[in-house]
């Protein structure tokens, strides 16, 4: 251990003992940012009346009050189907825009990239109000066809930019191969190109369910009452009181992100095995 | 034609140049057309409802064409102390943001890959749970009765509960914690690309740890800092959910401002007016530091990361 802490730490030479500072830092901020993630998981499956951690008695009171409300219930569904809804729209339109500004290369390809990135720079709030506003005039507000919309064009930037960096690391080459052997453009892209750069593709998926999944803002203005989303419900809930059935939602959304994560894991790494 | 090019080749020279140009042309038009879905979604659904809004703000309650929503930001005092409390909570959760995550990039970049891939997991996990459940976790936290002053307590380090939420402390500790692996992506992306043999370099001939890493290293990792200093700025400026939270009434942002200006009072000019000067805001942060460094670098598609 003594040797450890005087051995060189960097190409510096400076030893371990002398920046020993930095990895109790380094610890601290490690805690600081898995901790709180997760922390309300244990907490939710307290049978007591207030949180507490760590319980001092276990129970699935909170799931129970959860599962048991139609309100919370529906509020789910509503959330679960737009992200599904928005994930179907988005990724193939935005996938198409990557490829048409990869392929075509004009010089007004990098204005629409960045025409089309703006909804990232563009404060959500300005988003918000301008939806909710324009909705009131086509009646779209508390639809699911006007939550779909709104979230498809919050998910649209990161999805474009995932599948843009799959293309330039993708050899186009491939594709004119197929294309010089006689296989047409759009058969060259679903044979050669799509499954090379599937992992992007996915990845985007996924990013447009969790932007969507996650969205509060928008939602707030634009949903309500049936078509509340759970996010909005949750907001609402937390500005008046600290209701511990939070708790378990919480845990629920943090599950049904990581089943996210994870088919996507399986689905985009399965092709490189 | 005979000669058929290979696709995407540009064709220079031969008889048939000129033609093949022009299908070449026509083709490339043909696949700049995949992206007009892409355009009319976020024309249609951002294009035309915001500059809806910027023409709603010009015009008073009467509906007379007007500057009244703009010069009362300047009349009032409020507004100015809303603006001020926005750019001092951005500011202040940037700082908070490089003086805990600069030395911990710093930490991860020197480790083995394989440590630092599992060091980034630490970064990513947060980065991918919903804002709005680690909003919450920080509310059960820092609460009156929350696990801090719970702890803080029964070990007897203080006695009566800390204000530690629902307020500025509590704003910025979440706000801290939200934006922190927005600054540690680049961060770390740009000091993995630095050179190790240049700080070998500076040791042999004489650097000391320190010298070696203020004059060598932190110069080299200014792009990825100053690309994810902007990033958390940004953010910051138009941030709602956390700070409507964790702040309790007590610090009102610009975003928290419109958004009671709709709820309560319905009044789309006034909100409008506040939406479209934090946009210019937002712009003219974005302006400047792509003055200082690319802004597509910004944005992710850059070399360092």
């Amino acid at each position: 251990m003594m040797t450890w802490l005087d051995s060189p730490a960097s190409e510096t030479q400076i030893t371990h003992r002398r920046r020993i500072w930095l990895y109790i830092v380094a610890t601290l901020v490690i805690v600081f940012l898995v901790v709180p993630t997760f922390i309300v998981i244990p907490m939710s499956f307290s049978a007591s009346q207030y949180l507490e951690f760590p319980p001092k008695t276990w129970g699935l009171r909170w799931y129970g009050n959860y599962f048991g409300s139609t309100e919370w219930m529906t509020a789910t569904w509503v959330s679960v189907k737009v992200a599904v809804l928005t994930v179907i729209f988005t990724t193939p339109i935005a996938t198409m825009a990557a490829y048409g500004l990869f392929v075509s290369k004009i010089r007004l390809s990098r204005f629409i990239f960045i025409l089309l990135i703006t909804p990232m720079m563009v404060p959500v709030i300005l988003i918000a109000i301008g939806v909710f506003f324009a909705y009131t005039k086509v009646k779209l507000n508390n639809t699911i066809l006007g939550l779909v919309l709104a979230h498809s064009v919050l998910a649209l930037p990161m999805v474009l930019i995932v599948v843009s960096a799959g293309l330039r690391s993708y050899d186009m080459n491939q594709e004119r191969v197929a294309r010089s052997l006689g296989a047409s453009r759009l058969k060259a892209f679903f044979m050669i190109t799509l499954p090379q750069i599937r992992f992007s593709v996915i990845t985007g998926a996924l990013l447009a369910f969790i932007v969507s999944f996650d969205e509060v803002i928008v939602a707030l203005f634009i949903s309500g009452g049936k078509m509340s989303t759970i996010t909005r419900s949750m907001f609402l809930a937390l500005r008046d009181q600290i209701d511990p059935t939070i708790a378990s939602i919480s845990t629920v959304m943090v599950l049904i992100t990581s089943v996210a994560l994870i088919l996507a894991q399986m689905f985009g790494k399965s092709k490189s095995k | 034609m005979s000669t058929h090019s290979l696709p995407g080749t540009r064709p220079t020279t031969g008889a048939n140049a000129a033609g093949l140009r022009q299908d070449d042309v026509r083709e490339r038009m043909l696949m700049f057309g995949l992206s007009v879905p892409a355009i009319l979604l976020v024309v249609v659904i951002i294009g035309i409802p915001v500059g809806w809004l910027f023409w709603l703000s010009l015009f008073n309650d009467e509906g007379v064409l007007s500057t009244s929503n703009y010069t009362r930001m300047i009349e009032h005092k409020s507004y100015y102390r809303i603006f001020r409390t926005t750019f001092n909570v951005s500011f202040l959760t940037t700082i908070i943001c490089v003086a805990i995550g600069y030395p911990f990039a710093y930490f991860l970049a020197q480790l083995p890959q394989k440590w630092a891939n599992i060091g980034l997991i630490a970064v990513l996990l947060p980065f991918w749970t919903s804002l709005l459940v680690r909003t919450y976790a920080w509310l059960v936290i820092l609460q009156r009765k929350g696990l801090i002053n719970q702890w803080g307590i029964e070990l007897g380090l203080w006695d009566t509960p800390l204000r530690l939420v629902h307020n500025l402390n509590g704003t910025l500790i979440g706000m801290a914690h939200i934006m922190l692996p927005f600054l540690l992506l680049p961060l770390y992306g740009s000091m993995r690309t630095i050179d190790q043999d240049y700080i070998k370099a500076a040791s042999n001939l004489g650097a000391s740890p320190f010298r070696a890493f203020w004059s060598i290293y932190f110069p080299l990792s200014l792009p990825g800092l100053f690309a994810g200093i902007v990033v958390v700025f940004v953010l910051c400026l138009g941030f709602f959910v956390t700070p409507a939270v964790l702040g309790g009434g007590r610090v009102i942002m610009v975003s928290m401002k419109i958004e009671t200006i709709i709820d309560l009072f319905y009044n789309f000019g006034t909100a409008s007016a506040l939406g479209v000067v934090l946009l210019a805001l937002t712009l003219l942060v974005l302006f400047i530091s792509h003055k200082l460094l690319r802004l597509d670098r910004i944005l992710g598609g850059g070399t360092g990361t």
